[in-house]
C-alpha cells in the first residue's frame, strides 16, 4: 500500500479502479467542466461586482464628474455631493493607524520571528491569530464604552492643556472623532501586520543569517544587515496590506468616529470615512441621485482598495520564491 | 566598532522590540480580558432562549440573532464551499495557461474588497430584484466574501498531496475525476477543514454586509426568503441605544460571538496539527 | 469509505444545521404571516408596544419593525422591499411621484421633538426660538454664553463648550426639527433649510433617535434633539421652549395634543400637515405626528387585509398606549377622518375594509 505521510489510510485502491467501467473519459469531460465552471463563478462575480456598480453610480459620475473627488460639500438637500471630506478622513483616520501600529507591529515581529526564545513565538503568534480574529463591531462595542469616554475625560483634556498651540489638537473634546478612530484601527490592524511580517521574515532563507552570524554579527546586526534588508519589500507589501485593511474597516470606526462629512485638522474633530458613510446612510438614500452617489464612494472604495491589495501582494510574494498564501 | 558597543546595541535593540511586542500584546489582552469580563457578568439563561423585548423593556436575550447567525453561516456554506473548493481543485490541477493565474489575482482581489461594497453588490443583484430583505441576500453576501479564502486554501491543500499518490491511482486506471474526489480530495481534507472553518470564523463577524442585506429580524425568521436576525447586527444596534439594559446584553452577545469564532479557529488549529505533520 | 465521509459529512452538518434552523425558524411559528415594515425612530417605542400587544389580538400574524430613520423607510417603501413604511418627515410631491404606486400617509400617533441636554448637576434650562437656532447653526458656542442666561436667570451654568450632536441618518425627526427652525429663524431657512438630511453646520452625528441619545447621555456638555420617549426613558431633560404665542410650554402629552388642535380642525386630505410653531397658549412649538406609509394598492391580499385590520386597531385600541409612552393620542376628528382613508385601501380595486 502507499504509505505517505500517513494519510493513505484506508484507501483501497484496487477496489477503485474496479469500479470504473463506465465512468471514464466521459466522467472526466464532465469533471473537468464543472471545476472550470466554479472558478469561471469567481470570475463572474468581480467582473459582475465592477458592471453593478459603475452602472449604478453612473447618474452620479454624470452629474458631478471629476469634481466628486474634490468637492467638499455632502448635501443631501441641496443634492451637492462631494467626497472630498470622505476621502480626507478615510486617509487620515488609516495614516494615523499605521503611524501607530507600523512601528510596533514591525517591532514586535522582529522580535519574535528574530530575537525571542524559540518557545515564546508559536505560543504568542497563535494568541495573535485569535486577535485578529475578533470582528470589528466588538472593538466597536469596546470603542463606545472604553475608548471614547478615556479620551474625553483624561487624553483628550490632557493632549490638548499640554500640546493645545498645536492646530491638531485643538477643539472640544468629544471623545468620539478622528483620533478614536485612528487609535481603534490601529489596535485593529496591528495583529495583522505582526502575522505578515513575521510570515515574511521567517521566508527569509537561513542562509542569509547564518553568513551574517559566521562573520561575526550580534543578533541584531543579523536582523538588520541579513534579514531586514531582504525583506524590506515583503515587509512593506505587510504595511500596505495592513492599509488597505484599514480602509475597509467599517464598523468599529462607524460606531466611534463622530459621523460627520468635514475637514479639519484637529484630530480631536468628529469626522467620516467612505465606509461609514455607506454604513449610515445607504439604507436610507431618499432620492436617485443620493444612492448614486453613494455607489460612486463605494466604486472609490474599491478602486483603491484594489490597488493598495495587488500592490501589496506582489511586495510580499517577492520575498521568498514559493507562493505563500497569506490567511487574512 | 567596538565589541562592547555592538553588544550594547544588540541588546538595546532587544529590548526594544520586546517593548514593541509587550506595547502591542498586553493592551490586546487586556481589551479581551474586558470583554470576557463585561460580556460573562452579562450572560445569563435568558440571553440563549429568548427573544428581544420591546422597546425600552429590560430583560429578554438574542436567541433569534444566535440562531440567525448560524443560519447565515449555513447558507453562506452551501453556497461558497462547493464553487471555492471546486474553484481551488481547478486552480491546483488544470494545465490552462492563463486562466488559473487571472483566478487567482481575482482571488485575492476579492479578498481586499471592504466587506461593505460586497453589501452593496448583494443589495443591487439579491434584494432589489427580490424586492425584499432576505436571509438569502445575506448568505449570498457572506459566500462572497468566503469564497476566495477556501479556494486559496483549497488549491494549496490539493497541490500538497504528493504525486505519487496521484499517479498510483491513475496507473490502476482509475479516471481522473474520481482520483481527486477520492482519492486527493480526503487526503487533504485536514487542510481544507482548516480553510473553512478559517473562513466560517470570518464570516461569523461580518456586520456591514448584513445591514441591507439581511436587515434583522425581532422574531424568529421565517423560512430563508425573509429577514433574518443576526448577532452582530444586533450587537450594532444595541450598542449604539441609550438603553442600560441594551448595552448588557451586547456584551453578552459580543462574548457569545467571540467565543463561537474562537472555536471554529480552534478547531481548524487543532485538525491541521494532528493529521498534518506529514504533508506540511 | 473515511476519507470521503469525513469532508462530505461536514457538508452534511451545515447543511443539517440550515435546515434545522429554518424548521425551528418556520415550524415554531407555523401558518404565521410576517409583515415586514421599516423606517422612523421617533415611533419606534409606541410601534414596538404595539406590534408585541397585537399578536395576542390576532396571533396569526407578526410585525417585523425595523428603526432605520424615516428616510430608510421612505425609501424601502418607494422600492418596495417593505410591506409598510414610517416617517414623521412627510413625503415631498416629487418622493410621492417616484414611488411606483399611490402611497397614503396614515397617522398613528402625535409626539414631541425635545432639546435634551447633559449637563453636570442637572439645571433645569429653558430655550427661546432663537437660541436653539443659533445654537445649532453654531454661533452660540459655550453653555455661559450671556445669551442662554439671560433666559434662565438665577442657573449656573459651566464654562463648557456646548457639543452639539445631530442625527448621521436620514430621519424625521430631523424634518420636524429643521422645519421648526426653518419656521423661527431665516438664517436658518436660507443657510440649511429643510429635509429628512440637511448639511449640518455644526456637530456630531448619531444613528437613529437612540443612536442621539445615547450619545448625549454619555457625553456631558452635549446637546440634541429626540423625540420625547426617549429623553424621559433614559433620565434626560425635556426643557421648555417659547412657543409662538410668548409662553414657556413643557413638553408634555397635552402640550402636544394642543399643538395638534388648529391643524385637526383643518386636515388636509392626505394628512400631510406640519404641526411645528402653531398658535396658541397652551401649544407645545415642535411637534407632530408620525405616518405609516401604504399604498393605496395593495399587491397581496392576504398581507394588504392584515395591514388594513392592524392599521384599524391601531388608530383606535392602539390609543390606549400612547400616555404611558408619553405619546400623545389621535385628535378624535382626525381618527374619523382616518378610518374614512382606510376604507379606500383596495386590492385589485375592492376596499379591504368591507362594510365595518
Amino acid at each position: 500500500m502507499v504509505q505517505e505521510g500517513g494519510t493513505a489510510e484506508g484507501l483501497s485502491l484496487p477496489r477503485l479502479a474496479l469500479s470504473t467501467k463506465t465512468a471514464g473519459r466521459w466522467g472526466d469531460q464532465l469533471f473537468r467542466l464543472l471545476i472550470r465552471a466554479s472558478a469561471l463563478a469567481l470570475l463572474l462575480i468581480v467582473s459582475g461586482m465592477v458592471v453593478v456598480m459603475v452602472r449604478a453610480a453612473f447618474p452620479s459620475i454624470k452629474a458631478f464628474g471629476w469634481w466628486f473627488l474634490f468637492t467638499s460639500t455632502w448635501d443631501p438637500v441641496a443634492k451637492h455631493f462631494g467626497a472630498l471630506p470622505l476621502i480626507f478622513g478615510t486617509i487620515v483616520s488609516s495614516l494615523l493607524a499605521l503611524v501607530i501600529a507600523v512601528p510596533l507591529g514591525i517591532g514586535a515581529a522582529v522580535f519574535l520571528s528574530e530575537m525571542a526564545p524559540s518557545w515564546i513565538s508559536p505560543a504568542v503568534s497563535f494568541l495573535i491569530e485569535l486577535l485578529a480574529a475578533v470582528p470589528s463591531v466588538v472593538y466597536g462595542l469596546w470603542g463606545i464604552f472604553v475608548l471614547a469616554p478615556w479620551l474625553r475625560t483624561q487624553v483628550q483634556p490632557a493632549l490638548g492643556s499640554a500640546l493645545g498651540f498645536l492646530p491638531l489638537f485643538q477643539g472640544p473634546p468629544y471623545g468620539v472623532g478622528m483620533l478614536a478612530a485612528g487609535l481603534i484601527l490601529a489596535i485593529m490592524v496591528v495583529p495583522f501586520i505582526i502575522a505578515v511580517s513575521r510570515e515574511v521574515l521567517l521566508a527569509v532563507p537561513d542562509s542569509q543569517r547564518e553568513a551574517a552570524l559566521a562573520l561575526g554579527a550580534t543578533r541584531w546586526e543579523t536582523t538588520r544587515l541579513a534579514v531586514l534588508r531582504y525583506a524590506r519589500s515583503g515587509l512593506i507589501g505587510a504595511i500596505l496590506l495592513g492599509l488597505g485593511r484599514a480602509l475597509g474597516e467599517t464598523m468599529a470606526v462607524t460606531m466611534v468616529i463622530g459621523n460627520r462629512a468635514e475637514i479639519s485638522a484637529s484630530l480631536f474633530a468628529p469626522g467620516y470615512t467612505m465606509a461609514s458613510l455607506i454604513a449610515n446612510e445607504f439604507a436610507e438614500a431618499t432620492s436617485d441621485l443620493y444612492l448614486s452617489a453613494l455607489i460612486e464612494v463605494g466604486l472609490l472604495l474599491f478602486v483603491v482598495t484594489v490597488i493598495v491589495n495587488a500592490l501589496a501582494r506582489l511586495l510580499v510574494w517577492s520575498v521568498g520564491g514559493a507562493v505563500k498564501e497569506v490567511r487574512e | 566598532m567596538k565589541a562592547g558597543i555592538r553588544r550594547g546595541v544588540n541588546a538595546v535593540m532587544a529590548c526594544l522590540t520586546a517593548l514593541a511586542a509587550l506595547l502591542v500584546i498586553l493592551p490586546l489582552i487586556l481589551i479581551l480580558a474586558f470583554l470576557v469580563y463585561q460580556g460573562a457578568s452579562a450572560v445569563n439563561l435568558d440571553f440563549f432562549t429568548q427573544l428581544p423585548k420591546p422597546v425600552g423593556e429590560p430583560g429578554g436575550g438574542m436567541a433569534n440573532a444566535i440562531v440567525g447567525t448560524l443560519t447565515l453561516i449555513g447558507l453562506a456554506s452551501c453556497l461558497g464551499l462547493p464553487l471555492g473548493i471546486l474553484g481551488g481543485i481547478y486552480l491546483a490541477e488544470s494545465r490552462d495557461r492563463c486562466l488559473p493565474w487571472m483566478i487567482r489575482f481575482l482571488a485575492d482581489v476579492l479578498n481586499g474588497v471592504p466587506s461593505i461594497v460586497i453589501g452593496i453588490f448583494a443589495y443591487t443583484i439579491v434584494v432589489l430584484p427580490m424586492r425584499r430583505f432576505s436571509a438569502l441576500a445575506g448568505g449570498f453576501a457572506l459566500a462572497v466574501i468566503m469564497l476566495p479564502i477556501v479556494l486559496r486554501t483549497t488549491e494549496e491543500l490539493v497541490r500538497l498531496v504528493p504525486a505519487s499518490l496521484r499517479e498510483a491511482a491513475l496507473a490502476l486506471g482509475i479516471p481522473e475525476w474520481k482520483v481527486i474526489l477520492r482519492v486527493v480530495l480526503p487526503t487533504a481534507r485536514a487542510g481544507i477543514i482548516t480553510g473553512v472553518m478559517v473562513s466560517v470564523a470570518r464570516i461569523a463577524g461580518e456586520t456591514a454586509p448584513l445591514l441591507f442585506t439581511a436587515f434583522g429580524n425581532r422574531f424568529w425568521h421565517q423560512g430563508l426568503l425573509q429577514p433574518i436576525a443576526a448577532l452582530p447586527l444586533q450587537i450594532f444596534a444595541y450598542a449604539i441605544a441609550p438603553y442600560d439594559d441594551w448595552h448588557r446584553q451586547a456584551w453578552a452577545g459580543a462574548l457569545v460571538l467571540i467565543m463561537m469564532i474562537f472555536l471554529s479557529s480552534l478547531v481548524a488549529r487543532i485538525v491541521t496539527r494532528g493529521r498534518y505533520s506529514g504533508l506540511r | 469509505m473515511k476519507g470521503v465521509q469525513g469532508l462530505y459529512k461536514l457538508l452534511g452538518v451545515l447543511v443539517a444545521a440550515l435546515l434545522l434552523s429554518v424548521g425551528y425558524g418556520g415550524g415554531s411559528v407555523s401558518a404565521q404571516m410576517l409583515m415586514n415594515g421599516a423606517g422612523a425612530t421617533f415611533p419606534y417605542p409606541i410601534y414596538s408596544k404595539w406590534f408585541d400587544e397585537y399578536t395576542k389580538v390576532d396571533p396569526s400574524v407578526r410585525f417585523n419593525y425595523q428603526s432605520i430613520g424615516s428616510g430608510g423607510g421612505i425609501r424601502q417603501i418607494t422600492e418596495r422591499t417593505v410591506d409598510f413604511g414610517a416617517s414623521d418627515g412627510p413625503m415631498t410631491d416629487e418622493q410621492l411621484k417616484q414611488a411606483p404606486g399611490e402611497l397614503f400617509h396614515i397617522p398613528t400617533v402625535l409626539g414631541a421633538v425635545v432639546a435634551t441636554y447633559n449637563l453636570p448637576g442637572d439645571p433645569k434650562l429653558r430655550f427661546t426660538p432663537d437660541l436653539l437656532a443659533d445654537i445649532f447653526l453654531g454661533k452660540i458656542t459655550k453653555w455661559n454664553d450671556p445669551r442662554i442666561s439671560a433666559v434662565n436667570p438665577g442657573v449656573a451654568l459651566p464654562n463648557q463648550p456646548i457639543i452639539v450632536v445631530h442625527r448621521s441618518d436620514g430621519s424625521g425627526t430631523t424634518y420636524i426639527w429643521v422645519d421648526y427652525l426653518s419656521k423661527v429663524s431665516k438664517e436658518w431657512e436660507q443657510k440649511v433649510g429643510r429635509g429628512t438630511s440637511v448639511n449640518w453646520p455644526v456637530g456630531l452625528g448619531g444613528k437613529g433617535n437612540e443612536g442621539v441619545s445615547g450619545q448625549v447621555k454619555s457625553t456631558p456638555g452635549a446637546i440634541g434633539y429626540v423625540e420625547l420617549a426617549y429623553a424621559i426613558k433614559n433620565n434626560l431633560p425635556a426643557p421648555m421652549v417659547r412657543n409662538q404665542a410668548g409662553k414657556f410650554v413643557q413638553p408634555s402629552i397635552q402640550s402636544t395634543t394642543a399643538a395638534a388642535a388648529g391643524a385637526a380642525k383643518n386636515m388636509p386630505s392626505d394628512f400631510r400637515v406640519s404641526l411645528t410653531n402653531p398658535p396658541g397658549d397652551d401649544a407645545y412649538p415642535i411637534a407632530s405626528f408620525t405616518w405609516l406609509l401604504v399604498y393605496k394598492n395593495q399587491p397581496d391580499q392576504a398581507k394588504g387585509q392584515a395591514l388594513v385590520k392592524f392599521l384599524w386597531w391601531a388608530i383606535r385600541d392602539g390609543q390606549k398606549y400612547t400616555s404611558d409612552l408619553l405619546y400623545a393620542p389621535l385628535p378624535p376628528q382626525v381618527v374619523k377622518e382616518i378610518e374614512a382613508k382606510l376604507k379606500q385601501i383596495t386590492y385589485e380595486g375592492k376596499p379591504l375594509l368591507a362594510a365595518r
